[in-house]
């Protein structure tokens, strides 16, 4: 079953892509075996990750992006495009309804494209868990992008840029001041933005509190506000050519879309395919990999050494220890120390 | 981690303009704990069957108002025969004559639910028969 499944993967059938995913996703020995011999096979797809709020436009922009990326380009040719679509799992019955597809019916019928949704089954972050593999598995069937559209995400869902090589993050008008833009969390985690539904009123404004909180990292301050009103302020260190032999820095690129037009994709995809560029110029491609990587084990290991203290743990003696937790005879961190204790663990 | 789900694509095929019906289905499957695909209206049979194939749906369900169903459905069941998903369990509902119940059940469709079905004997009749 899995050589077939590896062999059908590898030869891009679409009918043993979409079981080696559910595979993956229902976990299990088959599924760790499967991963394993599609491992050698993946590093070569350019992984995009597409996340932002509820609502902001992330399907159609995604729809709007593998259309363009389809197309022959002066860049290059036709790139084929793997997607997919995370929603959120239902806390209450498990259950999840799966909606992405429908701003995607443009994609329908072309052999180039393979479009998977996924529910995020209980796990935060905006992602699911069997994600990094499902995209392993489009990668080891050869689509040149995957793009990774996260669960509608607010502020602190940044799994996705573990994940993905670029991470596009989606704004619209309207959604905040220009201290919303410099909290910590998901506009951190940019290499491209998209300022999406840009014929609404307020676009504009979005862009220049975007910009303005570039600034900041970049220790400038070329946007600055003034009289409670955003205004662009040109400085003589942001005409001076850059220094040369200094290693780049990519600044991320913002770009006004309204992806129900198809009006910005051009550019936005130009932007996100410059960054992969970056990424290989600059040398932080091998970096970011070797993250990942480590990121991924760690992930791993501590599933692992979960499921194995608790096979070792007994379950009486674990419902005691939870009893006394909740008495206030013992607090939950020497009670976690006094379990690994008695496992030989600490 | 996570365990086997149940997944269900729910597909309007043909020119119906109102998807109430779908939408009931569709929430209704998700409180008993199923992942439902929902794909929207005026859907091809290319396009269910495609996106059958490529979300590995346990189960289709496709609901039609408009009467075409005995053009549609069977152009489903010919894909989906030809992709190789012989076990995908297909049911049916919206407006179907009882005349056309035989022939639809002949064509492999093996649940058929009219209007005023409570959802829980489509939830149950769905446990039942995926295999």
């Amino acid at each position: 079953m899995t050589d077939e499944l590896v062999e059908g993967v590898r030869a891009g059938k679409r009918r043993a892509i979409a079981r080696t995913i559910s595979l993956v996703e229902d976990c299990g020995a088959e599924a760790q075996a499967t991963l394993a011999a599609l491992h050698p096979h993946t590093g070569q797809a350019h992984i995009i990750g597409v996340t932002g709020p509820p609502g902001s436009g992330k399907s159609t922009l995604v729809n709007a992006l593998a259309l363009h990326f389809r197309k022959e380009t002066a860049e290059g040719g036709s790139r084929t495009v793997g997607i997919i679509a995370v929603d959120p799992t239902s806390p209450f019955s498990g259950g999840a309804i799966l909606g992405d597809r429908i701003r995607m019916r443009d994609l329908a019928g072309d052999r180039g494209i393979f479009i998977r949704s996924m529910a995020s089954r209980g796990n935060l972050g905006g992602l699911a868990w069997a994600t990094a593999d499902a995209v392993k598995v489009l990668d080891a069937a050869g689509y040149d992008l995957v793009i990774v559209e996260t669960v509608g995400a607010g502020q602190a869902e940044v799994d996705i840029a573990r994940t993905a090589h670029t991470t596009v993050v989606v704004e619209v008008p309207g959604l905040g001041d220009d201290v919303q833009a410099i909290k910590a969390g998901i506009l951190e985690i940019a290499d491209v933005f998209a300022v999406n539904k840009a014929d609404l009123e307020g676009a504009d404004h979005a862009v220049m509190a975007l910009r303005m909180m570039l600034d900041l990292d970049a220790g400038g301050g070329q946007t600055v506000m003034h009289h409670g009103r955003l205004m662009e302020v040109v400085t003589a260190a942001q005409q001076a050519p850059d220094k040369a032999g200094e290693v780049p820095v990519w600044r991320p690129p913002i770009h006004k879309t309204v992806a129900t037009r198809r009006e910005g994709i051009a550019a936005l995809a130009d932007a996100i395919l410059a960054h992969r560029a970056h990424l290989e110029g600059s040398g932080s491609l091998a970096r970011r990999e070797r993250e990942r990587a480590a990121a991924e084990l760690e992930t791993i290991i501590q599933q692992e050494a979960l499921r194995h203290v608790l096979a070792r743990t007994d379950r009486v003696q674990l419902a005691v220890l939870i009893d006394q937790i909740v008495q206030r005879q013992v607090d939950p961190y020497t009670a976690s120390q006094d379990l690994m204790a008695s496992l030989g663990l600490s | 981690m996570t365990e086997k789900k149940i997944r269900v694509l729910v597909a309007k095929p043909g020119l119906d303009g109102h998807d109430r019906g779908a939408k009931v289905i569709a929430r209704a499957l998700r409180d008993a704990g199923m992942e439902v695909i929902y794909t929207g209206i005026r859907q091809t049979p290319e396009m269910i069957a495609e996106a059958a194939l490529q979300e590995d749906v346990d189960v289709v369900g496709m609901s039609i108002l408009s009467g075409a169903h005995m053009a549609l459905f069977p152009k489903v069941m010919e894909l989906l025969h030809e992709y190789g998903m012989d076990d995908v369990l297909i049911v049916a509902g919206g407006i179907i004559p009882d005349e056309d119940v035989p022939a639809l059940n002949e064509m492999g469709i093996r649940g058929i639910f009219g209007p005023g079905t409570p959802t829980d004997q489509i939830v149950e009749f769905i446990r039942e028969n995926v295999s």
